[in-house]
């Protein structure tokens, strides 16, 4: 009888709690697009941000809803963007790919240290200790902060202690601008091939001594460039990308080649009067 | 706490001292480089605004930059000489900052320009706060916050207790022993304007244990005019610490986050009370300091009134130096900054020079091993953090974890968990590194909202 009564009043629970269930959620149903979840499954799952939403989630959201367009995801591929825009029926729209640029080319070879670093292994560490041991203030360390913090491996440090970013696979998710100590790092458009390598603000050549490919701020790109694509501010070059800049005549002058061209597949050209750099090892360090 | 007679914090720790070859030492003048750059920047807050103009004569003493806002001070010659230019010098946060480069003429007097004198009996407290602020004065303890924006007392808050810290607990200096014991008189008068200008009802010098000659010269030298006492604390470190030392003498704590004001209570460190004693009364600004130039890689050690401006390199030649001089620190070995580069100049925050050779660096040459939990720094630690925690969370750069959850931002950089960690992971780099990166996270979402 005891047994009885235990399952009977299990079962009427068990009926009961169920009948609820069911009720709530017929009752308190929300709605939410089916294609989200087809969309996001589309999407990298890379969660880096680059589009501007905090993950991918909320950009197939936006998706569905028509806020944003395909094209912003810039880390898929662009068939995968077409399917997407497909599956959506909306216009993949055009974005065009953006990347990070190193505002920086003074690798060990061409740039000297002051002073030499021990302690822990990374730039923002360094960047605490006096700035770090690099003669020019403004300069990369090379510890590599940039290549530890690339979620896609499209940074990597060469033999120089310099990061070189793979354009190609490199999604402007704005990871390495964030933890560089020294904010060498910029976002990009891809077709911005006109580029100042350096961040110096010191005019003359006696940062020279400091780094070979250093911008001594001579104007000779401001002189040569067409009228206001390049004005000289704070010592530096600023490129005006809003004007047609399509031209490689303001590097042909540049004297240490801190203006270069960053060529489609050779990468970083100087121009024929920079002086050349053919030292493959490290450059000593200064006299103390 | 009181242990065995003198009281202290509890936690801390005990680094060597060093300081018997300089505290007997007395303070000496030091002749002008060829070339000063002073820096714009020497303090905490915005950067002074240049009054003098490239090839101008100025004189010792006189003014060449004034303060822009509250929080900023003014700065003056520290020579007579001809200003060269106003460019860019490296500088100890490893920034370049703007600095005025003076060249001192072959013949420069030690003579002082005198400028509007602020006699103690007649100025309102407004007054004297203007004039702390015009003289330049910033805490010259090493955190060089101005010292007059310290002193403000807002509406509403009292200050019961002004603490005085001689307390130098950093190994190797002596610039607060030598001032206690040769400028007494210059102390005690910068003690009567700040009881003036704070309206605390009591003073108390903080001396540590190991500077008994100090502390019984200014028992000696005490004034009747001033309530207050000289208190001898135990030696350890970090006991010359704001916070250390209110927790020692009044057994107040600082709030997370909060101002000695919260606890009725401000701190002054005793060189920038002798330079307020000294430079008021004739109206004078800040040209000079007491630097302790010391360290194994050292061969004239000692206690010198140095120009600010002096840039390291000149410091170093001048004082010697041993041929395999390794590292050079502005400041101590323990809270002092490793320099990059020898063409920093020597600014008001500037409390010390040290210089090691290959052999004394030795230790932080060494590998760094896994945390074994042993828990040295947690017993290390004087505001009793978790740095083996916090370490741990900055390896995985979890830096907003460690600000909100684990109070990183409490932290000053003691360094005691790096000194006691037995497997010598840089615990205070890291603290310093996240930090920097929470404060650069919190402008970027200031930026973008």
């Amino acid at each position: 009888m005891l047994f009885l009564t235990a399952v009977g009043a299990i079962t009427s629970l068990t009926v009961l709690l169920a009948t609820a269930l069911a009720v709530a959620n017929k009752k308190l149903y929300v709605y939410e697009d089916p294609r989200i979840d087809i969309v996001e499954e589309m999407l990298p799952h890379a969660n880096c941000g680059a589009c501007g939403f905090p993950g991918c989630r909320p950009f197939a959201e936006a998706l569905t809803k028509g806020n944003a367009q395909p094209a912003l995801c810039t880390v898929s591929s662009g068939e995968e963007r077409t399917q997407i825009a497909h599956f959506l029926g909306v216009d993949v729209g055009a974005a065009e790919k953006v990347v990070a640029r190193l505002a920086c080319a003074g690798g060990d070879n061409v740039a000297r240290n002051h002073a030499r670093y021990h302690g822990e292994q990374t730039c923002r560490a360094a960047a605490r200790v006096a700035g770090g041991g690099k003669g020019c203030f403004w300069g990369c360390l090379g510890l590599g902060d940039c290549d530890v913090a690339c979620d896609f491996d499209a940074i990597h440090m060469n033999a120089h202690g310099l990061p070189v970013v793979d354009e190609d696979l490199c999604t402007a998710c704005g990871d390495c601008v964030e933890v560089c100590p020294k904010d060498l790092f910029s976002l990009h458009k891809q077709s911005h091939r006109l580029w100042v390598a350096c961040s110096s603000l010191e005019a003359g050549d006696e940062i020279l001594e400091d780094c070979e490919v250093a911008c001594t701020a001579c104007g000779r790109c401001e002189m040569d460039a067409p009228q206001g694509l390049i004005t000289i501010r704070k010592n530096l070059p600023v490129v005006d990308y809003t004007r047609p800049h399509k031209t490689r005549k303001p590097i042909e002058r540049c004297p240490t080649g801190a203006i270069v061209w960053i060529d489609e597949k050779s990468g970083p050209t100087k121009g024929p009067a920079a002086k050349k750099i053919i030292r493959k090892g490290t450059l000593r360090d200064a006299p103390t | 706490m009181r242990l065995l007679g003198t009281k202290t914090f509890r936690h801390g720790v005990h680094p060597p001292e060093s300081k018997d070859e300089t505290s007997g030492l007395p303070i000496r003048q030091f002749p002008f480089a060829p070339l000063l750059i002073i820096p714009l920047v020497q303090h905490m807050g915005a950067p002074s605004i240049p009054e003098v103009a490239e090839g101008q004569e100025v004189w010792r003493g006189q003014r060449i930059a004034r303060a822009d806002g509250f929080m900023s001070v003014s700065m003056h010659a520290s020579a007579s000489g001809v200003v060269r230019k106003i460019a860019l010098a490296p500088s100890i946060s490893g920034r370049m900052v703007p600095a005025v480069y003076l060249e001192p003429f072959p013949g420069s007097t030690q003579e002082v320009l005198d400028g509007t004198p602020c006699p103690l009996e007649t100025s309102t407290p407004e007054e004297i706060i203007a004039a702390i602020q015009d003289a330049g004065v910033v805490g010259l303890g090493g955190a060089a916050f101005p010292t007059h924006a310290k002193l403000k007392v807002p509406e509403g808050k009292v200050v019961d207790t002004l603490i005085i810290n001689g307390v130098e607990c950093e190994p190797f200096l002596t610039t607060d022993h030598r001032v206690m014991l040769e400028q007494s008189d210059d102390v005690f008068m910068g003690i009567r304007y700040l009881l003036k200008v704070t309206g605390a009802e009591k003073v108390i010098i903080a001396v540590e244990a190991n500077k008994p000659d100090a502390a019984a010269h200014l028992r000696e030298r005490f004034p009747s005019d001033i309530n207050g006492t000289v208190e001898v604390l135990e030696v350890k470190y970090p006991q010359g610490a704001e916070k250390m030392l209110f927790s020692a003498l009044l057994g107040r704590e600082v709030p997370s986050g909060g101002l000695p004001l919260d606890i009725q209570a401000l701190c002054c460190n005793v060189a920038t009370t002798a330079e307020i004693g000294r430079l008021l009364p004739k109206g004078r600004g800040i040209q000079e300091r007491v630097i302790t130039v010391t360290g194994p890689a050292v061969r004239r050690k000692g206690n010198y009134r140095i120009p600010i401006g002096t840039p390291l390199r000149f410091l170093l030649e001048y004082a010697g130096v041993a041929e395999d001089v390794n590292r050079v620190f502005l400041g101590g070995p323990m809270m002092g900054a490793a320099v990059s580069s020898l063409e920093i100049s020597i600014t008001k925050g500037t409390s010390g020079v040290t210089a090691f050779t290959d052999s004394a660096a030795e230790r932080t040459h060494s590998q760094v091993y896994p945390c074994i939990r042993c828990g040295y720094c947690v017993d290390a630690c004087p505001i009793f953090l978790d740095p083996a925690l916090l370490g741990k969370l900055a390896a995985n750069e979890e830096f907003s974890v460690m600000a909100e959850a684990h109070n990183l931002m409490d932290c000053f950089e003691c360094g005691s968990c790096s000194f006691v960690c037995p497997s010598h992971i840089p615990l205070v780099q890291r603290f310093r590194a996240s930090k920097a990166a929470v404060r650069k996270a919190a402008a970027h979402k200031a930026g973008a909202a």
